[in-house]
């Protein structure tokens, strides 16, 4: 068995039980986008404030597993103050790991190595990027409903 | 294995009959208790499949030669078999369908569809597989028909007086599950038949999570219309039945156009061919339509009576082992019960819990099973569900158990 307590670290439990960044929307929010699995029921927003190409504020609301949670938390408090190209580039390199099998780039991720470990959870990789993508829709402003489905 | 009425139920040596059941899972023999999604398959079902390919492979209802004949008379064989287990009163009453979902929107397209006008109300309850749902809306904003829906109680019970008191003219059709996937309900099945009777309607039975557990008579129920799907009862993906009363099936207009649906054709007219036939359009799937016989036949020879009492058995000490474990709320406490036990974690998603379980080695289904309404009456945003069947044992509950409680663990409620 892969092993689970890699998948359910303790910061990853963590941000479940007392996710940052959450429940709200930026006071001055001027994107924000959705992202939906059905098949699980995840449900994510995630809104920013996004000024110059930087993410001056950005918080999720929403509901989800554990592994969505907490992936959702700690990419909001990973790209506060980045700019969309930086938080692009992170959302790279993390994808790259949980999806195209690369080695993770520890010094790039920082604490969201913490996510790594469901990559040995093929069925669980999408709930931990669906925040992620929900992001990317933010950045460029789309409309629709994301799925990692 | 071979039983007969008196001898005591042997789970052993029904388990050996299932191929699938005997591996591990994540270093653990593996508990399965997914059946509400499908059941696993017993070996005379897997070698039917084998055996019809080796040997009597060719299509049916056409040629003449040897193998042709022998796999039309396995295929037409079928039939009587499935017209057997629901007690119908004719084999030609029985129509060959995907499962059941494809069965329900035949009933809708052939049936109700040109029986509709606006204003028409047809019933559905609070606790439908969203396949029992989603044709009716689609009828409904095609044609200006109304959706009526039975409340359901917080045991999950059908509210049999709101549905009394719903019933009246304007009602065209009545569906409803037979047994509820999500909650385990069983319905009053009769009296909705009969009160539905009362005021001119028809009724189709959602039984497909009904014939895997309870003896099913679709002439005592008085139904007009009842399907299932195969591979909830033994036998084969892709391929199930729907039983209609004669003068239903005879009323309908064909729903797909093809080969083997009509007796004759030029290009003026086609003349349909006759009940069932005119149903089932198109080369059958022969293979897993024998196969599904073979699963029927399986567990006729076990007996119902005796699959429903060691199920209720298993249920009541799942129910026990299950409420006992702090932070676990269960759903679905109707007086009449089958095989489902949906929970949730306090604290936990219903993802999270399946995962922990998984790597325990119990198989459970999460998320909303088809049945978000039933995930919004709850205020849930998914369940855990462990759904049994006659070969689970208590040792599968026991799995279960210390799954549910290393979840506990894992996310430190037990501290």
């Amino acid at each position: 068995m892969n092993d689970l307590r890699e998948l359910y670290e303790e910061v990853i439990l963590d941000h479940n039980r007392n996710p940052r960044n959450f429940g709200r929307r930026p006071p001055e929010c001027n994107r924000a986008a959705h992202g939906h699995n059905p098949l699980c029921g995840d449900q994510v927003e995630v809104s920013m404030t996004l000024r110059d190409g930087v993410i001056e504020d950005i918080a999720f609301d929403g509901e989800g597993c554990a592994i969505s949670t907490a992936s959702a938390s700690m990419m909001t408090q990973a790209l506060k103050g980045r700019t969309g190209k930086e938080a692009r580039s992170l959302f790279d390199a993390m994808h790259a790991v949980l999806v195209e099998e690369a080695e993770p780039d520890h010094d790039r991720l920082g604490k969201l190595a913490a996510l790594l470990g469901v990559k040995d959870f093929p069925m669980r990789v999408k709930c931990a990027t669906l925040p992620w993508h929900t992001m990317e829709a933010a950045l460029e402003g789309r409309d629709a409903p994301v799925t990692t489905e | 294995m071979r039983t007969d009425d008196t001898a005591a139920f042997d789970v052993e040596a029904v388990r050996a009959d299932f191929p699938a059941l005997d591996q591990e899972v994540n270093g653990h023999p593996l508990a399965y208790l997914d059946n509400g999604a499908t059941s696993q398959k017993p070996r005379a079902v897997i070698e039917a499949l084998r055996d019809y390919y080796e040997r009597d492979n060719s299509n049916v209802h056409r040629g003449v030669h040897t193998l042709s004949e022998r796999a039309t008379a396995a295929y037409e064989g079928t039939r009587e078999k499935v017209r057997s287990f629901l007690n119908a009163p004719s084999e030609r009453e029985i129509v060959f369908a995907r499962g059941t979902t494809e069965a329900i929107n035949l009933v809708a397209n052939g049936f109700v569809r040109p029986r509709l006008r606006e204003g028409d109300e047809i019933v559905i309850s609070h606790m439908e597989h969203h396949s029992n749902i989603v044709p009716w809306q689609m009828l409904r904003d095609e044609l200006g028909a109304k959706l009526r829906v039975v409340p359901i109680d917080d045991d999950g019970a059908l509210d049999l007086d709101a549905y009394l008191a719903m019933l009246g003219p304007r009602t065209r059709f009545v569906s409803m599950t037979h047994v509820a996937n999500s909650l385990g309900t069983v319905n009053p099945v009769r009296e909705i038949v009969e009160a539905a009777h009362a005021v001119g309607a028809q009724v189709l039975l959602d039984s497909a999570q009904a014939v895997p557990h309870l003896a099913v008579d679709v002439q005592a129920l008085d139904c007009d219309f009842l399907a299932f799907s195969a591979h909830k009862v033994l036998g084969p993906t892709g391929i199930g039945a729907l039983y209609g009363r004669m003068e239903h099936l005879e009323s309908m207009v064909p729903w797909q156009g093809g080969g083997d649906m009509i007796l004759a054709v030029t290009f003026e007219k086609a003349t349909w061919n006759a009940v069932p036939y005119r149903f089932e359009a198109g080369t059958p799937n022969i293979a897993d339509t024998i196969a599904m016989g073979v699963g029927l036949d399986y567990l006729r020879e076990i007996g119902l009576d005796r699959v429903a009492a060691w199920e209720h058995d298993l249920l009541a000490y799942a129910d026990e082992r299950v409420r006992a474990i702090p932070g676990v709320r269960i759903f679905g406490d109707a007086p009449e019960k089958s095989s489902i036990l949906s929970f949730v974690i306090e604290g936990v998603h219903a993802h999270d819990v399946g995962t922990i379980l998984d790597s325990e080695g119990v198989a459970v289904r999460t998320g909303h099973h088809c049945t978000m309404p039933v995930m919004a009456r709850f205020d849930v945003p998914a369940m855990a569900r462990a759904s049994l069947a006659f070969y689970n044992t208590r040792g599968d509950i026991d799995a279960l158990a210390r799954g549910i409680e290393k979840v506990r663990d894992v996310f430190r409620l037990n501290r």
